[in-house]
């Protein structure tokens, strides 16, 4: 497996997901800085990570979602590339259009940081076979900006698409029907909230996250 | 040189947590006649007189950056 990890100013969990995907699949794993117009060839992965990519600046992953390797991150993506945003690379996903709906402040007005309980709502994903039928999954969540939001209509659309892969058991942000993460129609861009990337050894907390990474090598 | 604001805030019914904090402390502060608080961004610049269409220039700048159209809406000043 080729994996590379987009590294932006701000970006603070790119190294998290270099290390998380390296042990959980065996794999070497390239960064990439976000003014490459190109991306290396080949890949099979890649990892928008968490952080605050341009201080949040005007909103979180808006200036990220308009740099020059987003362009390349979407030819790949189009192309068919796994594509995974955790935290700020779900809000990144969303800004660049990659992803539906938007990641608004929590409705608590509060930074949420603990590990949290999540039901798997689509078993049968490139992110999430290797799960099988375990009833939970925790992975922690850090983040300011986690209210996932969509209109009714694009709602309608991504849970009638079974788009939504991972839901909150308790909801901690205000996220429109305990949305914690969805992918794209095609199924290979997935936006979560929560870091697989900060659970992939039972050290950790939870090893969760390595199944994460896991299913998605099975599957190339 | 035109100076151009955009003012930016979440849309009618996309929930201001923001606006419904403000909202409460001005009213614990001794303001209960206040309501429908919104907080929203004042993006202010100069742009140039040899833009053409400025009005259309500025629509496409908050479309593509300035504004978050599946949860906010824009209103545009240029003097």
């Amino acid at each position: 497996m080729s994996a590379a990890v987009i590294v932006f100013p701000g970006s603070n969990c790119d190294r998290d997901c270099k290390v998380a995907v390296e042990r959980s699949t065996g794999e070497q794993v390239s960064m990439v800085w976000h003014a490459e117009t190109e991306l290396p060839k080949g890949l099979d992965l890649i990892v928008i990570p968490g952080g605050f990519s341009y201080g949040d600046y005007l909103r979180s992953g808006a200036m990220a979602a308009q740099s020059k390797v987003m362009q390349a991150v979407k030819k790949a993506a189009e192309d068919g590339v796994t594509v995974v945003g955790i935290c700020n690379g779900f809000q990144i996903l969303c800004e660049a259009d990659m992803l539906p709906g938007a990641l608004m402040k929590n409705s608590g007005l509060k930074y949420v940081c603990k590990p949290i309980s999540l039901t798997v709502a689509n078993k049968d994903t490139r992110f999430t076979k290797r799960f099988g039928d375990q009833a939970e999954v925790v992975m922690t969540q850090g983040n300011g900006d986690g209210n996932f939001f969509a209109d009714a209509e694009t709602l309608k659309r991504i849970e009638g698409n079974n788009q939504v892969v991972f839901r909150y058991v308790d909801n901690p942000n205000g996220s429109v029907n305990d949305i914690a993460g969805i992918m794209n129609e095609a199924g290979n861009v997935i936006g979560l909230m929560p870091h697989p990337d900060r659970a992939f050894e039972a050290e950790l907390g939870s090893a969760d996250g390595a199944t994460f990474f896991q299913s998605i090598y099975d599957a190339l | 040189m035109a100076k151009v604001k955009v003012h930016v805030f979440l849309k009618p019914g996309v929930l201001d947590v923001q606006g419904k904090a403000v909202e409460g402390a001005l009213q614990g502060l001794g303001w209960p006649g206040v309501s429908e608080a919104r907080v929203g961004k004042l993006i202010a610049f100069d742009l140039a007189d040899d833009v053409a269409d400025k009005e259309a220039e500025v629509k496409r700048m908050c479309e593509t950056l300035l504004a978050n159209t599946v949860i906010e809406s824009y209103k545009i000043e240029i003097a």
